[in-house]
């Protein structure tokens, strides 16, 4: 179990907020004015100021990546297996730079901060933004912390997508980009997920058409649906069967009795959603699926994702997961062949695992030694 | 380094770009970057070596070599280079052929089945040859499909391929003295430098019709 004491723990860190004036237009057309992103980072930027790795994070991610924020807290930071003191992003060798995305409703500038037009919060009105925009701010938060090229952009699922972004928007300012788990576009599979989790947040009454703060009261349930229906495509059906099987949490099958019966995965399911539905904004979940949902890397490249990369300048390393159906294999492997295409330098492992889409958080020992090996090339590069 | 590593390395011009199927730890890519300035990626499935090759630094690539090369683009590389797996693939001839639509050239090395040793067990024994240099038993080799240094000409010819260079490697003491006279006896490793035939090559004709 970690712990905050422990010697591969970054231990007790605190985010920092960044304050940004300069207007930063956006995808959509529309500018934010001013705005705020939420930062945590563990280890020591270096005089060169070449040790520097940026976290881009998941759909219901933030800044929170590693150690924990007090004495108290029961877990610490949700990639704490891969961050810290002699982990693959080693603290020792890198400053790690991990932010919570415009958007987002951990700190960072969003749908539950007050629009300053109007002195109430943005709520629905806040812009619908792409990933583009979340690597714009990004280099932003670059500039101020005086980062003129990050060693490595590293990101997982809708992560690895802002990591390849970066490389073809900034490609001088990138040397590494680690693409876990991710895709070049969504597939009209995925957007279905996306799109049956909107409904469920939208149809629930507490959604007001998304003006739920004036009413002083969330979607809770419809947000908890969104939640358990993402939660089933991060996980795989061997992974589902190992974990519950058909274990029963309460009541029983016995012939006579009609106390009603409850499978372990459905209590588990209804606790996940309860827990997120209550820490997590219902419009930075739209706004966030809908984000993963707009990504096309190649689509202003022709959609030929070999020309989209034939302007990128850094190494990419590419990973899979064996039972991963939400960001398939394949999907990691059009990555590959497109970088080859381009001539471009790439690693790719797919990596055997039975946690679903999940397993890019959770600690594998091949994926684990392979990522540590990865980064200590990056540091020493 | 083996001696068909170094083989191989004095036949790749500097600068090249290369595939290398069935990259394993990495050793020969990783001398043909430092000693020739090559680019290019290995192509591996076991975990633990492309974890070997990452550390190496070099592009390694998770695929099945019996799924085929069909991500690759024609003629995309200079050389493409399969040191000791040809007679694990399922369908060698067929792996022959992506190498050369993939590459300009290809190096292909194996061990020779046509080694007296190996000729001897089957003949003197009547079982199939466990050596030093092929440890397995006929049910648990990866080595599916042997040939000879004849059976791999022969089969060259059939599909248009020509021999450029042709080095017959052999590390025990009798068989290095006899590998230059008679190489399908006691020749133990070859090493084929092949290109299409010219006139198949300028067609971009792909030789005789796959199976299947």
């Amino acid at each position: 179990m970690a712990n905050i004491h422990a010697r591969d723990s970054v231990g007790l860190v605190q985010p920092q907020t960044f304050h940004f004036d300069d207007p930063l237009l956006l995808a959509c057309g529309r500018s934010l004015n001013s705005y705020d992103l939420v930062v945590e980072t563990y280890g020591e930027l270096n005089r060169q100021c070449s040790n520097a790795v940026l976290i881009c994070h998941a759909l219901s991610g933030h800044h929170h990546a590693a150690g924990y924020n007090s004495e108290e807290d029961a877990k610490p930071g949700w990639w704490d297996a891969y961050i810290g003191p002699g982990k693959p992003i080693d603290t020792n060798r890198f400053f790690v730079v991990s932010l919570n995305n415009l958007g987002g409703c951990h700190g960072s500038t969003g749908p539950r901060s007050i629009n300053p037009a109007s002195g109430r919060p943005w709520g629905k009105d806040f812009p619908i933004l792409r990933v583009r925009d979340w690597v714009h701010s990004q280099a932003r938060l670059a500039d101020r912390l005086g980062i003129e090229q990050w060693a490595a952009i590293i990101g997982g699922s809708l992560g690895g997508m802002q990591a390849m972004r970066w490389a073809l928007e900034y490609p001088d300012r990138v040397r590494h980009c680690l693409v876990i788990a991710s895709a070049m576009k969504l597939s009209a599979q995925n957007i279905a997920f996306n799109q049956t989790a909107r409904q469920a947040i939208m149809s629930d009454p507490d959604f007001h058409d998304g003006d739920y703060l004036a009413f002083d009261t969330y979607p809770k349930s419809g947000l908890s649906v969104a939640r358990m229906i993402g939660h089933i495509t991060y996980l795989s059906d061997d992974g589902m069967g190992q974990k519950f099987g058909r274990d029963i949490r309460s009541g029983t099958f016995q012939q006579g009795s009609a106390e009603p019966v409850e499978f372990q995965v459905e209590s588990y399911l209804r606790y996940q959603g309860d827990v997120f539905s209550s820490s997590f904004d219902a419009n930075t979940y739209i706004l966030m699926t809908r984000a993963l949902d707009y990504f096309d890397l190649a689509r202003e490249y022709s959609d030929d994702p070999v020309q989209a990369f034939s302007g990128a300048n850094c190494r990419f390393l590419v990973i899979s997961f064996t039972t991963d159906w939400r960001f398939a294999p394949d999907r990691s492997r059009e990555i590959v062949n497109a970088l080859v295409g381009a001539g471009k330098s790439v690693s790719y492992a797919e990596i055997e695992s039975e946690y679903g889409h999940d397993a890019f958080l959770i600690p594998i020992p091949e994926y684990y030694n392979l990522f540590t090996e990865y980064m200590k090339t990056v540091s020493t590069d | 380094m083996r001696i068909d590593l170094d083989v191989i390395q004095a036949w790749i011009k500097p600068g090249s770009r290369v595939l290398d199927l069935g990259c394993g730890d990495g050793t020969l890519l990783h001398n043909l970057c430092s000693n020739k300035q090559v680019s290019g990626y290995g192509l591996e499935i076991d975990p633990k070596q492309i974890t070997t090759c990452i550390s190496k630094g070099l592009n390694v690539i998770d695929q099945n070599l019996n799924q085929g090369l069909d991500n690759f683009a024609d003629k995309s590389f200079d050389t493409v280079v399969m040191t000791h797996a040809l007679q694990t693939m399922h369908a060698p001839h067929q792996v022959l052929e992506d190498m050369l639509r993939v590459g300009e050239e290809c190096i292909v090395t194996f061990p020779n089945f046509g080694h007296w040793k190996a000729r001897w067990h089957l003949c003197a024994k009547g079982r199939m040859p466990v050596s030093d240099l092929l440890p397995y038993q006929w049910y648990d080799t990866p080595n599916i499909h042997f040939c000879t240094f004849r059976d791999f000409e022969v089969l060259c010819h059939q599909l248009n391929i020509d021999i450029v260079h042709r080095q017959v490697v052999a590390e025990r003491p009798v068989s290095r003295l006899l590998k230059d006279v008679r190489p399908n006896l006691f020749g133990e490793t070859a090493i084929y430098h092949l290109r299409k035939q010219a006139w198949q090559a300028s067609r971009g004709d792909n030789g005789p019709k796959r199976e299947g």
